[in-house]
């Protein structure tokens, strides 16, 4: 026989004024099973939470509805006063008659039925409610990183510097990401690769640190605390145990390309370690261009290696992870250049993109860190930056801004004045956004110091004539169109998500916007946290970001990381989906159903037939309880615990049935 | 294919030799053409600038008769009249109120659903099929021709929908497929001046002169153009402009479709090449071209 209590609050003036709490509680009393009701002016205070423990043991109370705020508010709070009293959380049911009803109605009158009806539904709702345990889940203590660059290195070293172990994947063949490609960064213009080769080193250097480069993410199963992960380690084609990493097989192979990392200024070899600080560094056979593997002949690097380190035949292999959290830090790729014909990249040599730009100021690119026109090899003395390539500009479907393109414009020019003291520096701007701290001031002195001239408008069109480079574009301060003839163009270039983001997030489950950035749980209050329990995202791969913001995402999907893992297994809500063996009829609807991949499919024996088959279970540890699985079961075998059919059509009787007293 | 051809205003007049080299390309790419009968003015540029319901509703008056035809479509060549037919079609279709005002107006309801074609867009499709090489019979290699689109070929992009608004390919590519030499310049999309050469003249004759000097700076041979108001003023008042600023031209100019037919083996008379202010004749004689 249920023994229900119905607490109804005031909450101040909040729900009293507008709801008749007494005349709640009068009416209340006389629902069938409800054994005590009363109204408080607060009920989540001290005095009302001890009014209901209290009422709890007297009453000898088997189910509660608190008639309050909405359960998002004081749930926690009224279900730990219930436990305290020895009553089991799951008895507790919240009636949001504030949020749902005395905020948004002015007619006392109407606002009071609906209170009553609300706690009506409630009552009937509580009646079926089981008590239920929390569910608790094991914890694999390692952590997956996705991605080499500045956040994965980030995200890393912040794990392993709490002693849990950490296993990097790297797509190219060393880990340091764009980052390693930049020369000084703003605002203080600190030399990038000095302040990231320590990182790398430190992460690399570790015992807890397992890096996988030249390796892609092949499959992730599992669940929060519990994920498997097969990442496919491509053919090196050299043994980096047995390799030494003397170089002599870079030197003497004959096959040309060009250089990723120098953004094609420069080439490489077929094998070869793409920057002189990779992390590993040892090379890679790149095989499209390999000579041997594209006409069986050559075969120089076996010949010459000393330590008999290249190996033809190795295949792509899968290496297999357990681990209980996966950073994900894909980071970013330029846009697509193409989408900008007018301004003739790739047609005319002296248009550059930014990254371009950045490998022709430092000292270890493919200049020696002296500045040139691509086409002819001389100093430039005119230089037109150009922003918001492909940023802000609906017309090529990008509406969003790239975020660092006005800071990194502003050291651009910055450091070309350093370099070429007679030089002009022009830059095309819609807005200069420097918001980061010292920004404004970086700005100001590009300006005031190195007199770089801001020219406010869009450019319409590069082109070359006679060999000299026109730009031309508006400047809408002073209203007039203006051509300038210069020596090198450099565009700020759009940050793009990198490619493959949205097949990887596919892999873990996890949502991307109609740009390809993976998406956070909540834009502000849950920023490095994804939708997928377990998954957090650290830099560039979430928005475009600058380097501060960029680590710092990384510490704080770091520290996520180890609150997770810092305990030996995890609790979570028991409010979610089950199935009834015996009813399933191993359709598997559920299965293409769940958003999270938590349906599985395990062999049953039927006690009365003896006979086994294939049927679905709910692990619950990945179920988040959203109930997608049950109106998709045919035979109604799955239910939600917490929210089940019999309780949710209880609630809908009890309305309809007083909808039938009124008229 | 069947296609309801539009002439527009200016085929009937200025640009007479558009019409008779559009018709002939179009029997040689195998297109049926059809004359819209009745069809009406598309209001061009006054219409729109001095009501928006006007500039809707006399191109949805032609767009009506042409849907009540057997085709595939709205054949049209002037640029202006197609900016105006597909802006037609793209009001009526995304705005619900002004679909009822046209239909008002009209006395007949409109849906928008009549597609527009370009004759480029027909020409860039049909230079993809299979025998095309096969229709060429003069061979126009070593002519070198520079593009210009103009300004409303392919923009708005949200209306024409049709080749990259800014660095536009479609007619270079044509101009390599019948094995003439396209040359990169840089004013292919820059305005003419248009119908400012009715008020304020020495606007087109500055813009149209810097579009013909540059393209005689890349040594074109020829400018081609798909649109009769910016054949008008690069050809028409090309003497006019040499005299205002002081320069020397002498470049023709001529419809992408008097090339395609020069190529598909029509004669100059058939092609109408006389009826131009710059005599493009010599220059297609010196790069050996046999007519």
């Amino acid at each position: 026989m249920a023994r229900i209590g119905v607490f109804i609050c005031w909450c101040g003036s909040n729900i009293a004024s507008t709801v008749d709490v007494k005349a709640v509680a009068e009416a209340a009393a006389d629902f069938p099973g409800v054994a005590h009701s009363v109204e408080y002016k607060y009920m989540c205070s001290d005095p009302g939470q001890t009014l209901i423990r209290q009422a709890i043991k007297e009453k000898q109370l088997t189910g509660l509805v608190v008639a309050a705020c909405s359960p998002r508010m004081h749930e926690p709070t009224f279900r730990r006063a219930a436990l305290e009293s020895g009553m089991n959380p799951y008895l507790v049911e919240m009636a949001n008659i504030r949020e749902h009803c005395s905020w948004v109605h002015e007619d006392r009158a109407e606002a009071t039925t609906k209170a009553l009806e609300t706690v009506r539904m409630l009552v009937e709702k509580v009646r079926r409610n089981t008590p239920l345990e929390e569910i608790r889940v094991p914890v694999t203590k390692r952590a997956l990183v996705i991605g080499g660059g500045v956040a994965g290195i980030q995200a890393g070293l912040d794990i392993i510097s709490a002693g849990i172990p950490v296993t990097v994947v790297e797509r190219t063949p060393s880990i340091g990401g764009h980052m390693s490609q930049l020369d000084e960064t703003f605002p203080t213009l600190d030399c990038s690769q000095c302040i990231l080769t320590p990182k790398m080193v430190e992460l690399s250097q570790s015992p807890l640190t397992t890096i996988y480069t030249y390796s892609e993410i092949e499959e992730v199963t599992g669940y929060v605390g519990n994920f498997k992960v097969k990442i496919r380690q491509k053919a090196k084609t050299v043994d980096h145990v047995k390799c030494t990493g003397c170089g002599i097989c870079v030197e003497k192979c004959p096959a040309k390309v060009p250089s990723e990392f120098e953004c094609g200024l420069a080439d490489r070899k077929a094998i070869y370690v793409p920057f002189p600080q990779a992390i590993p560094n040892k090379p890679v056979i790149d095989r499209p261009n390999c000579i041997y593997f594209a006409k069986g002949k050559c075969g120089v690097c076996k010949k010459i290696c000393p330590a008999e380190a290249i190996d033809y035949d190795v295949e792509d292999t899968i290496v297999e992870e357990e681990v209980g959290a996966i950073v994900v830090a894909t980071g970013y790729d330029l846009i697509d250049r193409a989408l900008y014909g007018e301004y003739g990249y790739g047609k005319i040599a002296d248009v550059v993109d930014g990254l371009q730009f950045e490998r022709m100021l430092s000292a270890s690119g493919p200049t020696g860190g002296k500045l040139i026109k691509p086409s002819t090899g001389e100093t430039p003395k005119t230089v037109v930056f150009v922003q918001c390539v492909g940023s802000r500009d609906d017309s090529k479907g990008i509406p969003y801004c790239s975020r660092i393109c006005c800071m990194y414009t502003a050291k651009h020019a910055m450091l070309f004045k350093h370099k070429v003291k007679d030089g002009k520096a022009y830059i095309f701007y819609i807005d200069v956004r420097a918001g980061g701290k010292g920004y404004e001031e970086f700005v100001k002195r590009a300006v005031d110091e190195d007199r770089v001239v801001y020219l406010r408008g869009r450019v319409s069109r590069i082109f070359e004539k006679n060999g000299t480079v026109f730009v031309k574009g508006s400047d809408t301060i002073s209203g007039q169109q203006v051509e300038i003839r210069a020596d090198l163009v450099v565009l700020a270039t759009a940050v793009a998500a990198s490619d493959g983001a949205r097949q990887l997030a596919q892999k873990l489950r996890i949502g991307f916007d109609q740009h390809g950035f993976l998406t956070e749980a909540h834009p502000k209050l849950r920023p490095v946290e994804t939708n997928t329990p377990g998954v957090y995202l650290a830099g560039t791969c979430q928005a475009p970001k600058d380097i501060p913001d960029t680590v710092s995402q990384a510490s704080a999907a770091a520290s996520k990381v180890l609150g997770l893992l810092s305990s030996d297994e995890l609790v979570r809500e028991p409010l979610v989906a089950h199935v009834s063996e015996s009813v399933c009829i191993s359709c598997f609807a559920c299965e293409d159903t769940c958003p999270y991949g938590a349906i599985e499919r395990v062999e049953w024996k039927d006690p009365e037939t003896g006979l086994t088959t294939e049927i679905a279970r709910v692990n619950p540890g990945i179920c988040e309880g959203c109930g997608a699985c049950i109106p998709v079961c045919r035979p109604k075998a799955v239910d939600l615990r917490g929210f089940s059919e019999e309780q949710i059509y209880s609630e809908i009787n009890a309305l309809s049935d007083m909808f039938k007293v009124k008229r | 294919m069947k296609f309801a051809f539009y002439p527009g205003c200016s085929l009937e007049s200025s640009a007479k030799e558009y019409k008779e080299s559009t018709l002939l390309a179009a029997e040689s790419l195998g297109l049926e053409l059809e004359e819209i009968p009745d069809w009406i003015c598309c209001g061009s540029t006054p219409a729109h600038m001095s009501d928006e319901l006007l500039g809707i509703a006399l191109p949805a008056y032609s767009l009506l008769l042409a849907k009540q035809m057997d085709t595939d479509g709205v054949l049209v060549t002037c640029a202006s009249c197609y900016s105006r037919l597909k802006a037609a079609n793209h009001a009526i279709l995304n705005d619900g109120t002004m679909k009822k005002k046209v239909a008002e107006a009209l006395g007949e309801e409109y849906d928008g659903g009549v597609p527009v074609r370009h004759m480029l867009e027909l020409t860039s499709d049909a230079i993809a099929q299979p025998g095309f090489d096969e229709k060429i019979t003069r061979k126009l290699s070593g002519l070198k021709v520079a593009s210009y689109y103009g300004c409303l070929l392919v923009r708005p992009p949200e209306i024409t929908g049709f080749d990259d608004p800014e660095d536009p390919q479609s007619l270079d590519r044509l101009v390599a497929a019948l094995g003439a030499e396209p040359v990169d310049w840089r004013y292919k999309v820059e305005c003419c001046g248009a119908a400012l050469a009715f008020s304020q003249v020495d606007i087109v004759r500055k813009l149209s002169g810097e579009i013909l000097q540059d393209a005689k700076d890349t040594e074109a041979d020829v400018v081609i153009v798909a649109c009769p108001l910016c054949h008008s003023n690069l050809d028409l008042r090309q003497r006019n402009i040499e005299k205002y600023l002081g320069i020397d031209l002498e470049v023709p100019v001529l419809y992408f479709t008097q090339l395609l037919g020069l190529a598909f083996g029509y004669s100059a008379a058939e092609l109408g090449l006389g009826k131009h202010e710059i005599n493009p004749v010599p220059v297609l004689r010196k790069r050996g071209i046999n007519i």
